[in-house]
């Protein structure tokens, strides 16, 4: 039974993903529709991080919300993306001591 | 002559790819601790070495399997379950449909590889790095960009469901923010450089705060995506961003 779960599970994933590369070769679209695509990445970033990053500790958003200030402040900085990463998880597990 | 070129191609491959790793690297680093947490917590919810495998191997898709698994464990119907990771994972839909449009000049076989293993950060990455498709090779540079995230995914779980709480747990909590540091350093650059990018993320935000205080989180975000991305009609009217 849990099998046959994860096999729906994955076919309801996978279709979504498939179907734009199965067709976009057969799509021509007008100039306000690539505009659309071209904003997905930005529009997917910003709902993707909040407020996802208040939960990052259970019932204590504010530790996430600090995580994601050190991130814009070494981004900022403009240190590279992995150092952001590491920056981050350091505040927010000396957050999760102190608090 | 001749000699001379192959070498310089396959070069360029490998070059591509080492290129695609090194870009992949804050994935990875924040792939594995969530990883090892879905092998422990699944093995703890009493599922086996198999099923959990096979859950990272063919649905690769982290939310989902954490909600699949606990649904599981509440004793959620199959049909329930299965809807409700559809609604999850649909915003890959519209996130897929952005990056292929991006990779129009691809053959489907090179699509397809791209396509099965885009996850929210792997189409994050990739579509910051939009200059890589034009580039000769560039299917190797997303490819091994894909493919190690998925790779670092489905090891992860492996080692959490045989190995059990391997990284302390406050460790594994805090690394928890780890992907959403990963979003803000590939945002904020951007927004610096066009701060019309900063208007769209802020619709997309502004409409995921409305919408998630009456929808479930699946749908808020496809919502919230599929506005922010309608508002660049508008704001992305004057020309192309890079």
């Amino acid at each position: 039974m849990i099998y046959f779960i994860i096999a729906g599970m994955a076919v309801v994933t996978i279709i979504p993903r498939i179907i734009p590369a199965a067709i976009i070769h057969k799509l021509n679209f007008r100039p306000w529709l690539h505009r659309a695509l071209q904003a997905v990445p930005f529009a997917a970033l910003g709902a993707l991080i909040f407020p996802g990053i208040l939960s990052v500790y259970e019932d204590k958003p504010l530790i996430g919300l600090v995580g994601g200030i050190v991130a814009v402040v070494l981004t900022f900085i403009g240190l590279h993306l992995i150092f952001i990463v590491i920056g981050s998880i350091a505040a927010v597990y000396f957050m999760s001591l102190a608090f | 002559m001749s000699e001379h070129t192959d070498i310089q191609v396959s070069n360029s491959k490998i070059d591509m790819m080492k290129h695609g790793l090194i870009i992949g690297m804050p994935i990875t680093l924040g792939y594995l601790p969530v990883a090892l947490t879905f092998g422990v917590v699944s093995s703890q919810s009493g599922l086996t070495l198999g099923q959990i495998i096979a859950m990272s191997v063919f649905v690769y898709a982290g939310a989902s399997q954490f909600m699949g698994v606990n649904m599981i464990v509440m004793g959620a119907g199959a049909l329930e379950i299965i809807i409700a990771t559809f609604v999850l994972n649909f915003r890959h839909f519209v996130m897929s449909f952005s990056f292929m449009n991006q990779l129009r000049d691809y053959s489907f076989i090179e699509r397809l590889p791209l396509a099965l293993t885009l996850t929210d950060e792997a189409f994050a990455v990739a579509s910051i790095h939009k200059q890589e498709a034009k580039q000769k090779h560039g299917f190797y540079f997303y490819a091994a960009l894909f493919l190690t995230g998925y790779a670092v995914w489905v090891l992860g779980s492996l080692l959490g469901g045989l190995l059990g709480e391997v990284l302390p747990e406050r460790l594994s909590d805090s690394m928890g923010v780890a992907l959403y540091a990963l979003f803000i350093g590939l945002l904020i650059p951007s927004v610096k450089q066009e701060l019309r990018v900063g208007m769209i993320a802020m619709v997309a935000i502004l409409v995921n705060v409305i919408c998630s205080l009456f929808m479930s989180t699946g749908w808020s975000v496809i919502v919230a995506t599929v506005v922010g991305g309608l508002s660049g009609i508008y704001f992305l009217r004057e020309d192309e961003v890079s």
